[in-house]
């Protein structure tokens, strides 16, 4: 299997990783560099990903970094742009598709690589979020790789001992 | 690569494998894989024999789900698949099993050149091509439309690009459909899949779309050849490309909404990705209808592809259109549902027949085929990784037992991760000039994602595809020059 680590500053990372795993003895520090956002999971002709999180907010916001981390090198990027995002779906595993296909559809059509979010409403058929993220105007050369849509195949989102993954494959 | 796939895969012949019905229990039909032996052993390393089961399961379908010997892991659909559904039986249509990209298709041009005449011009072609057709992700094309246009073009797909001066109108009659499929729907396509699609007429797209010279380096049947104004030596030209943002959208709005339909019209399938509606259903209705108007978008724009193809040619080598001989072989789409007739149990039927990353491949005497191919067949253009070859097949009769579908290209064998992991401090640019190909890339990792070892042989897929009789070798081509996205 295939990992893959988050850059960027231990700042972040500290802020979006502050749960408890239950494993007895270990800082949180420790905790928190063992845990990534996501990983890359393997696929004859397309992407996967599990993204985590200690709540459905978290493994949201998780799951869109990961695509926009595919699409992209975030590495250093500052936002500079803010988008209102909606979204609905008949229940919590389709909301999560519905997201990402919105922020795809965003990326596309107002060329804006998001890498940060806000969720401000969620429920299992609903959700609010602010997407925060930069043009990609001069950024052009920090494109990696066209995800053409996101889909419903071997989608989960699993509940273990207070701790979220979200599995979602995207067609590139 | 994932687990060994464990369930039963009952021999045939030597190039057919059966999934018994009993596999699993709500499977309609058995499951039909061709393979060789050898082939049979990766193809088993992942998912794609129980998508094939999972297709089994779709209301409808008639005689067996297929699985052509590039066959691997796709979603919902294996790619590679074949399913038909027998329309006037409640047989229904899946966006899943056509995918995100629809129309995604190949073109293969020939030229008057010889290798020996393209050689020492090779990195003018390639450095023209790579300046001149917008590729990557996100890439805009210079051949703007507005809403009326874009309307009129998803209707009449090639014809209307070539009406703007985007090509000759005999390119129309070597395209499938003479490049516009009847039954385009504008209002069956959402505002944003307009949006997606407005910027993006005669862009290449990324990852494993290309544009590629190649040269033919062996020749199977001369008579086919013949008809084709093809011999050995002879350079041609082949392009790779869909229906980018547009057909993408598409897929995406109709299986949201056809994950609806599977409670509405009672239908059970193991995979969401499966969503489908009966054909003869409003749902059913709409979806062939934007289906379609992708379709003939996807001609439209790989018809935009090979003018500035033909452009950057007649730029580097000084000369016109005529002394060029640019003239299009054939242009068939390998992601697509169409409705088409076969006789099942002697009675003639209607069957929506989907082919995700499956070529059609009509026989000799086919209705459909351009007077000129009426004797020979018609043409099944295959792809291969960009270190190795291409293939120039001809359909036969006996792929009545396939739909009239072969193969699509090589078959990926390593997920794109695993390829970039493989080939991390290699130059594969430079490999391949080793072995005189020139290659260039606007995507960073494109070039490993895409390196040949990712791939399965095309030479023994096609094999597979020939032994088996459901399409015949007319000619191999090999690559000089590429151009990725």
């Amino acid at each position: 299997m295939i990992f893959k680590r988050i850059n960027g500053p231990l700042a972040h990372l500290v802020e979006h990783h502050t749960f408890n795993v239950g494993v007895a003895g270990s800082s949180p520090a420790r905790l928190i560099l063992s845990m990534p956002r996501y990983e890359i999971i393997p696929h004859t002709a397309d992407i996967g990903i599990k993204a985590y999180g200690t709540n459905l907010s978290e493994v949201f916001k998780n799951t869109a970094y990961a695509m926009f981390d595919i699409i992209a090198d975030l590495d250093g990027l500052t936002k500079s742009v803010e988008q209102p995002i909606e979204a609905e779906a008949a229940n919590r595993e389709e909301l999560l598709v519905a997201w990402l296909g919105e922020l795809l559809y965003n990326f596309y059509t107002k060329q804006i690589i998001f890498f940060d979010f806000k969720i401000e409403e969620l429920s299992d058929t609903r959700l609010k979020a602010q997407a925060f993220g930069r043009h990609i105007g001069e950024n052009r050369n920090r494109l990696k790789t066209e995800i053409k849509a996101v889909t419903y195949h071997e989608l989960k989102i699993q509940e273990k001992e207070g701790k979220f993954t979200a599995t979602v494959i995207f067609d590139v | 690569m994932s687990d060994t796939w464990a369930g039963a895969l009952e021999k045939i012949d030597d190039y057919r494998w059966r999934i018994p019905k009993l596999y699993k229990q709500g499977m309609r039909v058995p499951g039909i894989i061709y393979a060789d032996e050898e082939m049979i052993k990766a193809i088993r390393s992942d998912k794609a024999p129980e998508q094939v089961a999972n297709v089994a399961f779709l209301p409808g379908i008639v005689n067996y789900s297929l699985g052509m010997p590039d066959i691997h892991w796709g979603f919902g659909f294996p790619i590679g698949g074949v399913a038909a559904t027998d329309v006037d039986a409640g047989g229904v249509v899946s966006p899943g099993g056509v995918g995100y990209d629809i129309s995604c298709g190949v073109r293969l041009v020939k030229t008057n050149l010889k290798e020996h005449d393209v050689k020492p011009k090779i990195k003018d072609l390639v450095y023209g091509l790579f300046n001149n057709v917008p590729a990557g992700v996100g890439s805009k094309g210079d051949i703007r439309v507005n809403e009326a246009e874009e309307r009129q073009l998803l209707v009449e797909g090639a014809g209307w690009v070539i009406k703007k001066g985007y090509g000759k109108q005999e390119d129309l009659e070597y395209t499938e459909e003479r490049g516009a499929v009847k039954g385009a729907n504008p209002d069956a396509v959402s505002d944003r899949a307009y949006e997606r699609g407005k910027q993006q007429s005669g862009t290449l797209g990324s990852g494993n779309h290309f544009l590629e010279i190649q040269v033919i380096d062996q020749i199977y049947d001369e008579e086919a050849a013949g008809v084709f104004g093809l011999e050995a030596g002879q350079v041609t030209l082949m392009i790779h490309s869909g229906s980018r943002g547009l057909g993408y959208q598409i897929c995406d709005d109709y299986t949201q909404g056809m994950i609806k339909c599977l409670q509405k019209y009672n239908i059970n399938v193991p995979d969401r990705q499966l969503a489908c509606a009966p054909v003869n259903s409003p749902e059913g209705q709409a979806y062939l209808g934007a289906m379609r108007c992708a379709a003939n978008y996807a001609w439209a724009n790989r018809q935009c592809l090979m003018f500035l193809a033909r452009r950057v040619f007649e730029t580097v080598f000084g000369v016109g259109p005529k002394d060029l001989g640019m003239d299009l072989i054939y242009d068939v789409a390998h992601n697509i549902a169409k409705l088409e007739k076969y006789s099942i149990d002697g009675k003639e039927k209607t069957l929506c027949v989907h082919r995700k990353g499956a070529t059609r491949a009509f026989p000799p005497g086919h209705t459909d085929l351009p007077v000129r191919y009426k004797k020979i067949g018609q043409p099944v253009i295959i792809p291969g990784d960009m270190g190795r070859n291409s293939y120039l097949l001809v359909g036969t009769k006996k792929a009545e037992e396939t739909f009239y579908s072969a193969c699509h290209g090589a078959g990926r064998m390593m997920s794109r991760t695993a390829a970039i992991q493989k080939c991390r401090g290699r130059s594969i640019k430079g490999e391949l000039e080793k072995k005189g190909i020139l290659v260039m890339s606007t995507g960073r990792e494109t070039l490993a994602e895409e390196a040949p070892e990712a791939y399965k042989d095309v030479n023994e897929v096609v094999n597979v595809v020939h032994n088996a009789g459901i399409s015949k070798r007319v000619c191999r081509m090999r690559p000089l020059g590429v151009i990725k996205g």
